[in-house]
């Protein structure tokens, strides 16, 4: 499979799969990586190291601060794969490398492509927006 | 500027400048002639780490550029009710942005401060949801949905992506919207409807640009305003048009530039209701005479107009004692309101006056104050999960007569049996 790199990288991970939109902006605590958006049906889970299967974005234009402070707290996921671009998340990635060099992979894929990643998959990322499943 | 002539923070802009253009896929960039700038809001060491970075590196705002809220109410830091660390953090953050050229106006609504308005047809980088939704629909400018980093990088190297709602073809309405044929004719006089058919419309219309039809011809300011505030709170909207009210909807027609739409669908009265019975997240739904503890008015920031009208709701009476009534505006229409006396009668009647900032975002109530009455749907819809807060939504007219009597008052109007 292959997406459209918003943010290059490469990165590695299990998938998190999430069966609603979050916005990242009072959707994950930056200090802890946990979803803590009350109405999301995954809260509590842990974002840190995970690859983001996001289907569907909803979109909050702070969403970019909030990855960028999960970043310099080293509590980011290790990658987002949407379905749908964003701009947001791109340039929250691109600030996160900038000020401190970590590189968080943010890809767009085709639909059918992201359905078929399952919760807790190997995902593995390459810098040609390569994306690699394995159980 | 991305060589660096122009000194590292200029040079930092451009990159992600050049970053969201591939995003959007966006073959140039074009000028644009104001910004409006959301990074001014902390939400940790990373956005002081990026805007120190801007100033060190000898950027600056090539255009106009407004900012929004910030963390905290610079001119009355005593309505703080969060821990001094956070709130010297907020202001240097704030002050940063200034540093930067840009103009305090720290308010979510740029669109009412004087020389702030774009035009018809103007380029422009705005962040914050509504003032985009508002930039866009209301007053015909064009704007992408910018964000944080985005927005002072567009304003520093004046230029945008040449792509999305900056170009005729994004601005097309692909869903039409029509109300349905039942609705009791006094429901379009009814203020709450506004913020309730908003999001509705953020719920139906998601990301796509929506036509409404069916709505009074020359819909005021405010009713869009809050439309578009509560659209762009349930959606991701950032566009929609109201027939015979916004500049690009003349006609159904000319909103969907001659083209059949994509999808319809017809609001009810039922999903009408549902969506404000939904706004109030106090269980049992708030009847009439349920005690509340504050209420929150001016979100987004209220516009001269609505300061006026909640004089006239007061009518001379106060908040009941032990009910916290805070009103949000921005700073420059405070200090006109300061002029002609309103400011002053607001206070007569025990109205805590916030500029600067939001209570739904920062500590500014003060803890264990629930439930709270608005008449926002956009502070209805953050306030639970941003400040553990429960909520009762209502319409101006029924949150200044329960703040008066300390508990709720509702009227009996065009919802019926709510």
């Amino acid at each position: 499979m292959k997406g459209r790199v918003l943010a290059g990288g490469s990165a590695q991970g299990r998938a998190l799969v999430l069966h609603e939109p979050l916005s990242l902006w009072g959707g994950m605590d930056p200090a802890t990586g946990v979803l803590t958006d009350a109405n999301h049906p995954q809260r509590g889970e842990r974002l840190t190291g995970r690859v983001l299967v996001m289907p569907a974005v909803r979109g909050s234009s702070s969403a970019s601060s909030v990855l960028a402070e999960s970043v310099r707290a080293r509590m980011h996921p290790a990658a987002i794969l949407l379905g749908e671009p964003d701009l947001i998340l791109a340039v929250g990635a691109a600030v996160a490398e900038e000020l401190y060099g970590v590189r968080v992979p943010v890809l767009v894929m085709d639909a059918t492509d992201l359905l078929a990643i399952r919760d807790g998959a190997l995902v593995a990322v390459g810098e040609d927006g390569s994306v690699g499943v394995s159980r | 500027m991305l060589a660096g002539e122009q000194g590292p923070g200029t040079a930092l802009a451009m990159r992600l400048v050049v970053r969201t253009a591939e995003a959007m896929q966006a073959d140039r960039l074009l000028r644009i002639t104001r910004a409006h700038v959301d990074s001014c809001l902390y939400h940790g060491q990373a956005t002081l780490d990026f805007v120190d970075r801007l100033v060190d590196g000898g950027a600056r705002a090539a255009v106009p550029t407004t900012l929004n809220v910030g963390a905290l109410d610079l001119l009355h830091p005593e309505l703080w009710h969060g821990s001094t660390e956070d709130a010297a953090r907020g202001r240097r953050l704030m002050e940063q942005y200034r540093a930067l050229g840009c103009r305090p106006t720290f308010t979510c609504a740029p669109y009412q401060v004087r020389d702030a308005r774009p035009s018809f047809g103007e380029q422009v980088a705005w962040a914050e949801s509504n003032a985009i939704v508002f930039a866009n629909s209301v007053l015909g400018a064009r704007t992408e949905r910018y964000g944080d980093f985005s927005d002072i990088a567009c304003a520093i190297t004046a230029r945008a992506p040449d792509a999305g709602l900056h170009r005729d073809a994004a601005r097309r309405a692909t869903l039409r919207l029509g109300m349905a044929d039942d609705l009791p004719p006094a429901l379009f006089d009814d203020e709450s409807l506004y913020p309730t058919l908003g999001l509705v419309l953020g719920r139906r219309a998601g990301t796509r640009v929506a036509v409404i039809d069916g709505l009074p011809p020359r819909l005021s300011e405010d009713r869009l305003k809050a439309m578009g505030a509560a659209a762009a709170s349930s959606g991701a909207v950032a566009l929609f048009h109201a027939v015979g009210s916004t500049p690009e909807a003349p006609t159904l027609d000319a909103a969907l530039q001659g083209r059949p739409p994509e999808a319809s669908a017809i609001v009810s009265l039922a999903e009408l209701r549902d969506a404000r019975q939904g706004l109030t997240s106090l269980p049992g739904g708030a009847p009439d005479g349920t005690p509340i503890a504050a209420v929150s008015l001016g979100t987004p920031h209220a516009s001269l107009a609505e300061l006026s009208r909640i004089v006239d709701l007061l009518a001379g009476a106060r908040a009941a004692p032990g009910v916290e009534l805070l009103v949000s505006t921005s700073r420059d229409l405070l200090a006109e309101a300061e002029e002609t006396g309103m400011a002053g009668r607001l206070r007569a009647a025990g109205a805590e006056l916030l500029v600067d900032t939001c209570s739904y975002i920062a500590p500014i109530l003060a803890p264990g104050r629930s439930p709270v009455m608005t008449d926002s749907a956009k502070w209805a819809f953050y306030a639970p999960g941003n400040i553990g807060v429960e909520v009762i939504f209502g319409s101006m007219a029924e949150c200044i007569r329960s703040a008066v009597d300390g508990r709720v008052r509702r009227e009996a109007g065009a919802w019926g049996a709510a």
